[in-house]
């Protein structure tokens, strides 16, 4: 799985998988293969929120970012 | 008597007041002016004179209504009051008193929001239609606000605690004065043009409507309008409003509340990634039974339990086909004749035993009844048998005198001649032979 995907293209596609799931309409071989990759996309989402312990924060100052200085 | 022509002075005052209470237009009068004379008395009311140019009139505010009054009027301020006017009979003034006082400059402003308010209704700027929808999950904010003030560490302190994977891109920007306008429309156009967030939070904590006002401003409404990206405004306290927040897609009462709009929360996103992972795998588990499901019934199917009975119909039809086939073989019509030929020579052959029974049952019934009639039998009985010349003789007509006669008799023959005859009259079996 590509490492590059955000969180929220992450879950769209965990979300279609257990959508397309449901549905039934679909062959076993490719439910399976679905069935794969929704577990690793949950593993992933998971992984990014878990792992995410601070937001990153940056300040735009001449269109470039540098660290918010705390006062 | 010439003295009851004059009036008294309180007479004439009362009669004034009296006329200045009656008038309708003087019952409710929006007055402007320049405060002056200035005074607070201990016990809370506000005497002044409001003046213009040209005029002035003095001016009483009691102090129920000036507590309700939130600046302080010095002189010199320009202001805006609500009030009657009546006449102080003391000293013969009129004055007005005051129920309600504003701020011109604040005046001013309330009636600029509310054209600017009802000009970009007009034109459909907070359409709901036109409302774009914020992102569930964005991977960066925009933070436009001052860098320094309580809202933007209200807001990263937010989405650290809700949504630490998103990051925020803090905006520098002016979010009062004279200069803030410029600066708010500046960055939001920058922010769209860099694209590097997914929503924007446009906003400042609370302050005074004239602290708010860049967000009143209608460059700033359409820079909000305009923008591509999602604008959360947070502007001021929950309950002040301003055309920002018309405008933009979502608005947030606190910054906090626009931090808490922006991003999910954290807990709540792994509860529902598990919710779908147990989707994923119960829809997983019901699609694998339907599957064997479906395919335990194909194999149910008599194609595969008794394969036989798929050509059981034509195997049926071919057996009738062949039947019909035997019948119609000549080789079968042969054996058919045969056999009606061997049943009827059987017949035949029953029926001519049965004739042939019958004929002899009828013959020995015959023998029977010749050995009863033979006239052996009766000449055993004693009787005798005449011929003439082989002839047997019945009736002496048939006999002449002379005549040579046999007579038979049981054990022998004998010959006689016929001596006499005589015919009787009656006659009897055994008589006269």
């Amino acid at each position: 799985m590509e490492k590059t995907k955000t969180f929220e293209q992450s879950l769209a596609e965990l979300e279609e998988i257990v959508k397309a799931l449901e549905s039934g309409d679909i062959d076993l071989d490719m439910a399976v293969k679905k069935y794969q990759k929704g577990m690793e996309l949950s593993k992933r989402c998971h992984t990014l929120l878990k792992d995410a312990e601070e937001v990153i924060v940056k300040m735009m100052k001449d269109e470039e970012l540098v660290d918010l200085e705390s006062e | 008597m010439s003295e009851q022509k004059y009036l008294s002075v309180t007479a004439l005052t009362k009669y004034i007041k009296y006329k200045f209470d009656h008038d309708d237009h003087l019952k409710h009068v929006l007055l402007k002016g320049e405060v002056s004379n200035f005074k607070r008395h201990s016990r809370g009311h506000f005497y002044l004179t409001l003046k213009d140019d040209q005029s002035q009139i003095s001016a009483i505010m009691f102090a129920g209504n000036a507590s309700k009054v939130k600046f302080t009027p010095e002189d010199g301020m320009s202001i805006l009051v609500e009030g009657y006017i009546s006449v102080f009979e003391a000293s013969g003034q009129y004055q007005i008193y005051i129920n309600k006082m504003t701020e011109d400059g604040l005046g001013n402003l309330h009636v600029a929001f509310e054209q600017l308010k009802k000009k970009l209704s007009s034109e459909g700027l907070f359409e709901q239609s036109h409302k774009k929808d914020i992102p569930r999950f964005p991977s960066a904010i925009g933070v436009l606000t001052s860098p320094t003030g309580a809202a933007v560490r209200d807001i990263i302190h937010i989405v650290n605690r809700r949504f630490p994977l998103s990051r925020i891109i803090v905006y520098p920007t002016l979010v009062q004065g004279e200069y803030a306008k410029d600066d708010i429309v500046k960055n939001i156009q920058l922010a769209n043009k860099q694209k590097l967030v997914d929503v924007l939070i446009v906003g400042r904590g609370g302050g005074s409507i004239e602290d708010l006002w860049a967000f009143n401003e209608e460059s700033v409404a359409r820079a909000i309008y305009d923008s591509l990206l999602p604008i959360i405004s947070s502007v001021g306290h929950e309950t002040d409003f301003t055309i920002s927040d018309f405008v933009a897609d979502l608005r947030a009462p606190t910054p906090s509340g626009a931090a808490e709009l922006a991003v999910p929360s954290q807990t709540e996103m792994l509860s529902y990634i598990e919710r779908l992972k147990a989707g994923a795998t119960t829809n997983m588990r019901r699609l694998h039974q339907e599957k064997r499901n479906g395919f335990n019934k194909t194999m149910a199917s008599y194609v595969f339990e008794s394969p036989e009975r798929l050509i059981e119909a034509k195997s049926r039809k071919f057996d009738y086909l062949l039947d019909k086939l035997m019948l119609l073989s000549p080789v079968k019509r042969l054996e058919q004749s045969e056999k009606d030929l061997q049943k009827t020579t059987k017949a035949l052959q029953e029926y001519y035993v049965n004739i042939l029974r019958q004929k002899e049952y009828r013959y020995q019934m015959m023998l029977k009844e010749l050995a009863g009639n033979s006239p052996l039998n009766i000449m055993q009985k004693g009787y005798s048998m005449v011929k003439k010349e082989g002839v047997i003789i019945k009736s002496v007509e048939d006999l002449a005198v002379g005549d040579l006669l046999s007579v038979v008799m049981k054990d022998g023959t004998l010959s006689t001649k016929v001596m006499t005859k005589r015919k009787d009259d009656k006659h009897g079996k055994n008589e006269n032979i």
